[in-house]
């Protein structure tokens, strides 16, 4: 069942409306629910099959439906449908304006109806697709401050990574602070690269979907056995990569590689002068999980992210 | 006056992405000066190249009190402003959330990091801010609550108010923030417009900072048109929220003395102009702040009054 969450007229001739899918089962209904949450950034468009392959999964088999999926494929309707990462007209990041306020302005308006449709869910997945920029290992981030609760949900996801970040005061403005802050488990997926839609990172995260949600009785058909996930629980577990120097980057290592300390990553050429301005090597061993996507860098543009061997978590090629 | 390279990096097709800072006086460092952070304040950049003219005047003049540094970096964003983005060029990252930066980070995070290394140490900073939405501000100094503010500093201005605010999460990346954080006592400044230019109003937060150079004992200023601040907490503003979206009439301009009950501003259809909405003063009070854009959303705070 479609319905409107959050509706609010535009200027000239159109209303905005954020929409959800309810697929209910009609009998045994535990009361239990997950909701699918994505497209808060208008250029990332990895949720859309994932939302899509999700229904169609169920509807093949509503028999084994027990309990509530919400399925949110367009949190930022204006975004996606202009490739604009942030709200247009406002180019303000939409993950940085939760738990919004129904008295303010459009997006904090907006934000504060999305909230309050999401909170009481018993797991959220708020799907993202890093940016346009890099190309992202699918993975789970979770706050450290929740990493208790999240991390027994993330290894049920059917990812190569969970990474526990620290917390940092800019990001309790986002979707997945608020909604965890409020008793509302809620896990951030990581991956593939903007603009794109990457099928076999898609398959694999509804694996993990539909392992999550038979774990928690909501899914009663058969599932797949879930790949167990490295993961990053120490903060010094990922090395980072940045561009010495502007010029074009062309990658050599692939996503996933394991690499030793000095392996080429990719190289920093200028076509100007037909000459390679830097060459990228590991600065450590381990696993290269994120790599440039985009050619075009500037001095300081992210490369790589690399998980150390050595961190303290398991590492599993 | 002296020109130094506050920052620097490469680019590759482009001539290089340089920050310019214009120093005068040697001795302590006293005041820090940062016009456009973002591509679009073409108001903040001419503000601090008039000031900076002032100076060179006053240097000549021999009006600065010897002893002291202030420096002036009308612009930290040229390659934004050069193209007439907002944001940073390639990934549209805004150069004021990236504060207090990180040199090993990425370029916005190093540019941050490249300008806050050089203008952390200074006894008072100012910045010529803007707003996320858009529209006209009455000229004011902000503050924000950070347990480190100084209003009594902030009203040596002269500008009409002082209006104090708490810190959001997303405000601990601004520079401002970080220059509080850090001991530089901080202050934004608004005038009236940020895409274009307004004489007055420029010439208004020219002498405003002159007036400050002054009170401090830096300059010889002996400026007139100064006000005596009143100092107002953002909560205390009314927000006049539009009822309807469509196009956006207004009725009132900004420093406008209003009557409660006044009509502000009227909400159009965009078929066939008929009235959809009006927006009526809830107490007598001041109009501090007005959208300026021929749309308006529904819910949008469209106007900010100041009760009297």
């Amino acid at each position: 069942m479609i319905k409107t969450i959050a509706s609010v007229s535009m200027p000239v001739f159109e209303t905005l409306k954020i929409q959800k899918n309810r697929l209910e089962s009609g009998k045994n209904n535990h009361g239990k629910r997950i909701s699918i949450v994505t497209g808060i950034h208008g250029d990332e468009l990895e949720g859309q099959y994932v939302c899509y392959e999700v229904i169609r999964r169920i509807q093949e088999h509503p028999e084994y439906l027990n309990g509530i999926v919400d399925i949110y494929p367009a949190m930022n309707p204006l975004g996606i449908d202009s490739i604009t990462r942030g709200i247009p007209a406002f180019d303000l990041d939409m993950n940085r304006v939760f738990p919004g306020n129904e008295d303010g302005s459009m997006t904090e308006y907006v934000a504060a109806k999305i909230i309050d449709d999401l909170v009481g869910s018993d797991l959220c997945i708020d799907i993202h697709a890093s940016n346009i920029f890099l190309t992202e290992i699918p993975q789970v981030r979770i706050n450290e401050l929740h990493e208790q609760i999240l991390v027994p949900y993330a290894k049920k996801l059917n990812i190569d990574l969970i990474w526990v970040h620290g917390s940092s005061t800019v990001l309790e403005s986002t979707l997945a602070y608020s909604l965890n802050s409020r008793n509302t488990p809620t896990l951030v997926v990581e991956m593939g690269v903007g603009m794109r839609i990457t099928k076999a990172y898609c398959h694999q995260l509804v694996e993990g979907i539909f392992s999550v949600m038979a774990s928690m009785g909501i899914w009663t058909g058969p599932v797949s056995e879930v790949r167990k996930p490295m993961v990053a629980n120490t903060g010094d577990a990922v090395s980072f990569l940045n561009a010495p120097t502007a010029g074009i980057f062309i990658s050599t290592a692939k996503h996933g590689d394991m690499l030793h300390q000095g392996d080429e990553i990719g190289i920093i050429v200028d076509p100007l002068q037909g000459m390679i301005l830097e060459r990228m090597k590991a600065p450590v061993d381990g696993v290269l999980f994120t790599i440039r996507e985009y050619p075009v860098v500037d001095e300081g543009s992210l490369i790589a992210r690399i998980l150390k061997n050595d961190s303290k978590g398991e590492v599993q090629p | 006056m002296r020109t130094e390279v506050i920052y620097e990096s490469r680019s590759l097709y482009r001539d290089s992405f340089r920050i310019l800072g214009y120093t005068f006086g040697t001795g302590k460092k006293s005041v820090c000066i940062v016009g456009n952070m973002r591509g679009n304040e073409y108001q903040q950049l001419y503000i601090c190249s008039q000031l900076v003219q002032m100076l060179k005047k006053m240097e000549r003049d021999d009006l600065l009190t010897p002893g002291y540094e202030i420096l002036v970096i009308p612009s930290c964003n040229p390659h934004s402003m050069n193209i007439e983005k907002r944001f940073w060029p390639i990934d549209n990252t805004d150069i004021n959330r990236m504060f207090p930066g990180y040199a090993q980070g990425e370029t916005t995070q190093r540019i941050a990091g490249g300008i806050f290394e050089k203008i952390q140490h200074y006894e008072y900073g100012i910045q010529f801010a803007s707003y996320y939405m858009p529209g006209e501000f009455m000229p004011h100094v902000k503050l924000m609550k950070t347990g480190f503010e100084d209003v009594a500093m902030a009203k040596k201005f002269g500008m009409p108010y002082v209006v104090v605010r708490n810190s959001r999460p997303y405000d601990t990346t601004t520079l401002n923030y970080n220059w509080q954080i850090w001991e530089t006592k901080a202050f934004s400044l608004y005038t009236t417009s940020t895409e274009q230019i307004d004489r007055e109003s420029a010439g208004r937060g020219v002498r405003s900072v002159l007036s400050f150079l002054g009170a401090v004992g830096l300059v010889d200023y002996k400026g007139h048109n100064r006000y005596v601040s009143e100092v107002i907490d953002d909560k205390d503003m009314i927000s006049v929220r539009a009822p309807q979206a469509g196009l956006f009439e207004p009725m009132v301009s900004v420093e406008q003395e209003v009557q409660e009950g006044a009509l502000l501003a009227r909400i159009l259809d965009p078929a066939d102009g008929h009235q959809l909405g009006a927006m009526y003063a809830p107490a007598d009070g001041i109009i501090f702040f007005i959208h300026n854009r021929p749309l308006t959303y529904e819910h949008t705070a469209v106007i900010k009054m100041i009760p009297l």
